[in-house]
């Protein structure tokens, strides 16, 4: 308790990069796994081989590598800071687990969904965007929540570049501290205010849409 | 209803593993805390027969990796080895070293954990650490440095005391004191280690890197378009550090030193190990018999 009173702003400075960066990477990380996942199943060979080859890159190298990749090799080139390289390496590498979440959700959505938005005269991207892609949210939902409470915990990335975020706050107060234990236990619990209510929200969701079904 | 029911169970359920983690963490920190207290460190040692010795993995000339052998190789390594023939020397006993990577937010919890009986990993002794730890007596002469690009016209900290710059240190050393004091502001980021420290640097992520003069000398050696500038800031040598109220150990490891400094052992180790830096001056770390 001492600790945490001792070391407070630096907990909360962490606190707020993290959900910061959360955020960002959540938002980002929900369109271009969507978007990738329509890439996967588009009926051109070319888009959909695209789309395949770009989630199993990303989801096949481990974070780390494309976080340091973001901040020390594309730095050199375009300027950037260790919290930027990491919230993109994060949505990337995120989107990537996202797109396979969204491609299975559209799966599981009967055909003559589609087939009968088309019917109606809707087009394909309006079919896609009105009829099946909500749908197949509700479908991918329990996937999608566990995509994105580990999209959390896997910004503790940013601590290996300078990110400024809670683990890395966390590492200097152990490091000044010498109470490597109390230090990571107030991180942990940190990280359980922001992924317990995600939790019950993805919950809630889950509960409620399948109650408008 | 049966649903709200069910999600109220939930929560409770989550609550309750909550609190039932915490309370375990604070039995195992409370337990670590007693399992300090009771152990001194020469009669494990003299139990053992081994002494644990915690070092660096990442630090050229006092602890790195060589990746042939898996095993950490330095100046710090070698006087550990001689430090523990020449402790088992004088209690009578054969003793073997035996050693663990550490790195600077490790080091102490493993101390008092006790996983290891000593650190010698290129610990600066400070007042604030000799509070958790004790310290031998000094057993390298140290101080910060400045490491920069050749090219980059720095000449000395002061030339990096504005907000745009960005100092590059490594978590958990001295080197954040130094930069506050001397170059207030500029910004200070910590990286994992001197290895991460230095790609930063290489990457532009940061002007400059502070911390042991010994240490930067270290990666000058492999990186030759870098260099050492300004000078030393405060000396601030490193000493060996073992568990809180160990009086026993460290009377016998300094007088091991002592006896490694008077029979020349120490002066050899260090010419094996430092004259392979340029532009060091080695009789600035022998000892002067």
């Amino acid at each position: 308790m001492t600790l945490f009173n001792h070391y407070s702003a630096l907990f909360f400075s962490g606190f707020g990069y993290t959900i910061l960066a959360s955020l960002i990477a959540l938002v980002a990380s929900l369109i271009l796994g969507t978007f990738f996942a329509l890439l996967q199943l588009s009926k051109k060979r070319f888009l959909a081989m695209l789309g395949n080859a770009y989630v199993q890159f990303l989801r096949n190298v481990p974070l780390l590598i494309i976080t340091l990749f973001f901040y020390l090799a594309v730095a050199k080139v375009i300027k950037m800071t260790g919290f930027v390289s990491g919230t993109v390496a994060l949505s990337l590498y995120t989107s990537a687990f996202i797109a396979e979440s969204v491609r299975a959700g559209i799966l599981a959505i009967d055909h003559g969904q589609m087939e009968g938005a088309l019917a109606n005269g809707l087009s394909y991207g309006q079919a896609m965007s009105r009829v099946v892609l909500p749908q197949a949210f509700k479908v991918a939902l329990p996937s999608l929540g566990n995509q994105l409470i580990n999209l959390v915990k896997n910004s503790s990335i940013l601590a290996f570049v300078g990110g400024l975020d809670l683990m890395y706050q966390g590492n200097l107060v152990a490091a000044s501290s010498f109470d490597t234990f109390t230090s990571y236990l107030v991180v942990g619990l940190f990280y359980l205010v922001l992924t317990l209510p995600l939790s019950y929200v993805m919950q809630y969701l889950e509960e409620h849409l399948q109650e408008s079904r | 209803m049966e649903k709200n029911k069910k999600r109220l169970f939930g929560m409770v359920a989550a609550l309750l593993l909550v609190l039932f983690l915490l309370l375990l963490g604070f039995w195992a920190a409370n337990r670590a805390h007693e399992n300090k207290r009771h152990q001194d460190t020469l009669e494990r040692v003299k139990k053992t027969k081994m002494i644990h010795w915690g070092v660096k993995t990442d630090t050229k000339l006092f602890g790195l990796v060589n990746t042939k052998s898996g095993q950490s190789e330095g100046f710090d390594v070698d006087l550990a080895k001689a430090l523990t023939k020449q402790i088992g020397k004088q209690l009578g006993l054969e003793l073997t070293p035996s050693f663990t990577p550490v790195n600077a937010s490790s080091k102490v919890q493993l101390l008092k954990n006790t996983n290891i009986d000593g650190v010698m990993a290129v610990m600066t002794i400070t007042k604030e650490r000799a509070k958790v730890v004790d310290f031998s007596n000094p057993y390298f002469p140290a101080g910060n440095a400045l490491l920069v690009r050749k090219d980059s016209g720095v000449q000395s900290i002061k030339d990096l005391n504005d907000p745009s710059k960005t100092i590059l240190i490594a978590l958990g050393t001295t080197a954040a004191d130094t930069v506050k004091k001397e170059a207030p502001k500029a910004k200070v980021l910590a990286l994992q280690d001197y290895a991460s420290a230095m790609q930063a640097l290489k990457a532009g992520q940061g002007q400059a890197i502070v911390t042991d003069n010994a240490i930067l000398y270290g990666l000058v050696a492999e990186n030759p378009d870098y260099q050492v500038v300004g000078g030393i800031m405060g000396y601030a040598p490193y000493g060996i550090a073992f568990d809180h109220n160990q009086p026993g150990m460290v009377k016998q490891a300094n007088q091991a030193l002592e006896s490694l400094e008077k029979d020349g052992t120490y002066n050899t180790l260090i010419k094996k190990w430092f004259s392979q830096v340029p532009g060091l001056d080695l009789s600035q770390l022998e000892v002067q018999s």
